[in-house]
């Protein structure tokens, strides 16, 4: 299918237009409630509470018979939140750590949930086909009732990160200065935690418990790269999450056999490792090339001075030298020694090299004053 | 009890074993969730390997998923070294990116593939029997029983040889690092056979079971002692036992054993959690609940010291000044009565003498920033503690 169908199928074909509004939103919401998660550095309380979900959809099942994804999500919600505060309890009353608390919980509801949903499985009714596909997430389930859920919350999401953007803020970056100010950190933190949990449990029908985590903070991870401010970060985020969605819809739609929750993430990956690489200021590239260019300037400097050791041995300083003295100095190249010439520090003679007057003098104040222009 | 019964009852008890041991280490060296992305991400490793030899217990389809283990734990540790993002961020970005290229593979392949992904994440201990292990014409036991218990002799072998680096290297770094014993060696050691047992037992238990048994066994040791021998010893019990009884659990309720089995663990933290002795969360909500009173006697002693005067002193005062409910009051008073501290002449409070020297020697406490020695205090003077 190439990409002009595609678009134009998008526009006109009911399915693939649900599942691309989808999770575009879904992106864009768990993009942005993400960048809360990762600063916070609450990372890994995506995966968490994600499988910790699953045994809230299984008794939502057995309560109401009905598979209605709307009641189903709130018994998922509920039972995230659990998670979410059965987490806090064990990381604040006790002395494990919070890698423990986040395991234990994600891998003893898990298996419950498990346990809840084999159960199922074996009752009479044979109504429950269908509840595994909150493992590992199905797009193609998405009707636009779902949809609709998903542009609600994301509203609401926007709204009350809106109202209470300053409160979020300052929580964020010292929690301590905001209780002095008279913040009831304790409603922030619940507040914000349970969005994040809210948009956990969005995605479970799309992309699954497991890539869950994943989603959450992909994009903010990406985001992180590319700017320090807040806002910033969470715009950016939310644009990384729409358009990893956008794209992991088309490459899942374009192939057969290609399940969509993977595809986005892996799409989300790539932002990632792109962002990593290639950020101006954090990213690996650019800080390898400030590092070679450091180096070369160290070197370039090395050679002047000891140039200049030499040169200040003579009454005459641009009396000429052979080359071959800067041989058995580590920091000579024909590179540098072209650019000494380049700057009009030295002369070049054949095979002979001279210390011009700016030379000498730029030399000799190399290590008494900074120089402000960069070499 | 048939004999299928014991042998699926063996093989979690062994995994419930191999699992306990390298938990035990990643629970103490704060690296819990590292099981859970290594759970995650050998996906990938175990379908190639199963491309390759097309049989889920083949020992080089073990090496290869341990290998993928491996690499995410190298790919986490060069991620969290760029600093670009937080440790636990690195966790997170890189096992699920694993896992989605290992569906990927297999639903590419999903035709001429007899793997599907609920068997590899969730396991099934139930058809463990069936896949038998026959050298030579003879049925030797279960392949998983043979696959567990050569993991778990090789763990065990491991663990005799090297406890004294693991428990210097767990605890002190420096100190190991300075002994000459190379972190880095002992670090990627223990990852390595994390790897190999989560391989190893995903096939039978599914590899969420897997990091609960990694996990849970020794969260809950460890809120029962301090003792690393013991904790190793209390967390292999505590599988064993959740391995059995889940078994049996899941025998009556006639669904998933691995979920039962995690469901059992879940429910022996939770009681360790509530009850543990002095770790337990109602011990420390005690202790908690206990301090605050001491605290409040405290300041009450010390005012009581710094006024003289009999308004000061009043009863009723306290309600009023120092902002005290009723009840509140009372305890604090009852406390101090108690304990000899105080005597109460016509509704006046003042100071016995040996109210009068605890105050004093805990204002020295205070004023030289010793507040912690106030509580060796307490064990002296107190008759009766809050």
């Amino acid at each position: 299918m190439d990409i002009t169908e595609y678009i134009k199928l998008v526009f006109t074909d009911y399915t693939l237009r649900t599942i691309t509004l989808g999770t575009t939103i879904l992106g864009a919401v768990t993009g942005m409630l993400g960048s809360f998660a990762v600063l916070r550095k609450q990372s890994l309380l995506g995966d968490a509470i994600s499988h910790a979900a699953l045994p809230g959809i299984a008794i939502a099942f057995l309560i109401t018979g009905a598979k209605d994804s709307n009641t189903l999500l709130i018994g998922a919600l509920i039972s995230g939140l659990i998670g979410t505060f059965w987490i806090r309890g064990i990381v604040t009353k006790t002395h494990l750590k919070s890698d423990t608390a986040l395991g234990l919980i994600l891998s003893l509801f898990f298996g419950f949930g498990m346990l809840l949903l084999t159960f199922i499985q074996k009752q009479p009714n044979a109504n429950q086909a269908g509840l595994d596909k909150y493992l590992f997430g199905q797009a193609a389930t998405l009707v636009e009732s779902d949809v609709w859920t998903m542009a609600i919350v994301t509203g609401l999401c926007l709204a009350v990160m809106l109202t209470f953007w300053k409160e979020f803020k300052i929580l964020l970056f010292d929690a301590d200065y905001t209780k002095t100010l008279g913040f009831n950190t304790k409603f922030i933190d619940i507040l914000i935690t349970s969005f994040i949990v809210l948009a956990i449990v969005l995605g479970l029908q799309t992309v699954g418990v497991v890539l869950m985590s994943a989603m959450l903070l992909a994009p903010a991870a990406a985001a992180r790269q590319w700017t320090n401010s807040l806002s910033m970060m969470v715009f950016l985020a939310a644009i990384f999450g729409a358009f990893s969605g956008v794209f992991g819809t088309a490459i899942s739609a374009s192939q057969d056999n290609l399940s969509t929750g993977p595809v986005i993430v892996l799409v989300a990956g790539v932002f990632v490792v792109f962002s990593f690489i290639f950020s101006p200021s954090r990213g690996l590239l650019f800080k390898q090339i400030r590092f070679i260019k450091n180096r070369r300037d160290l070197q370039l400097h090395k050679t002047l001075a000891f140039m200049h050791h030499i040169a200040a041995t003579h009454d005459d300083i641009s009396h000429p030298h052979t080359i071959k003295l800067l041989n058995n100095f580590q920091g000579y190249t024909k590179g540098t020694l072209q650019k000494l010439v380049d700057k009009d520090y030295v002369h070049l003679n054949g095979n002979m090299w001279s210390l011009t007057k700016t030379g000498f003098e730029a030399a000799s104040n190399l290590y008494t004053k900074q120089s402000t222009e960069d070499e | 009890m048939s004999n299928a019964q014991l042998e699926i009852q063996l093989i979690a008890g062994l995994v419930a074993v191999a699992c306990a041991i390298p938990g035990t280490f990643l629970v103490l060296r704060k690296m819990a969730m590292i099981s859970d992305a290594i759970s995650h991400s050998i996906l990938p490793g175990i379908v190639v390997g199963f491309f390759i030899t097309q049989d889920l217990n083949s020992p080089l389809l073990i090496l290869l998923a341990a290998l993928t283990g491996i690499i995410t734990v190298v790919l986490v540790e060069y991620i969290q070294k760029t600093g670009l993002v937080k440790e636990d961020t690195a966790i997170g970005l890189v096992f699920p990116a694993l896992f989605s290229i290992g569906v990927i593979l297999i639903a590419k392949n999903a035709n001429d593939v007899h793997l599907d992904i609920d068997a590899v994440l969730l396991g099934e201990l139930a058809f463990a029997p069936f896949d038998r292990l026959i050298i030579g014409g003879t049925d030797v036991g279960p392949k998983s029983l043979w696959v567990v218990g050569t993991i778990l002799l090789i763990t065990i072998t491991l663990l005799f040889l090297f406890f004294k680096e693991l428990k210097v290297s767990t605890f002190d770094k420096g100190l190991a690092a300075s002994l000459g014993f190379s972190p880095a060696v002992i670090h990627y050691g223990l990852m390595s056979v994390s790897s190999v047992t989560t391989v190893g037992a995903f096939d039978a238990v599914g590899a969420i079971l897997v990091v609960a048994l990694m996990i849970a066994p020794a969260a809950a040791a460890y809120l029962l002692t301090t003792n690393l021998k013991k904790m190793l010893a209390l967390a292999i019990s505590f599988g064993i036992f959740s391995a059995i009884f889940g078994y049996w659990v899941a025998h009556w309720l006639d669904a998933s054993i691995a979920g039962s089995i995690t469901t059992v663990l879940g429910l022996v933290f939770l009681l360790v959690y509530l009850f543990a002795p002095s770790k337990g969360i109602i011990a420390v909500m005690y202790r908690e609940k206990q301090q605050r009173t001491e605290v409040s006697l405290l300041t009450f002693l010390l005012h009581l010291k710094n006024h003289d005067e009999v308004e000061e002193r009043h009863v009723n005062h306290l309600y009023e000044h120092i902002n005290w409910q009723k009840v509140r009051a009372k305890t604090v008073l009852d406390l101090a009565q108690k304990n000899n501290m105080i005597h109460i002449d016509n509704q006046v409070v003042s100071l016995t003498e040996k109210g009068d020297e605890f105050t004093s020697k805990a204002i020295d406490y205070i004023i030289t920033n010793e507040d912690a020695q106030i509580e060796d205090m307490k064990d002296d003077f107190f008759l009766f503690r809050g």
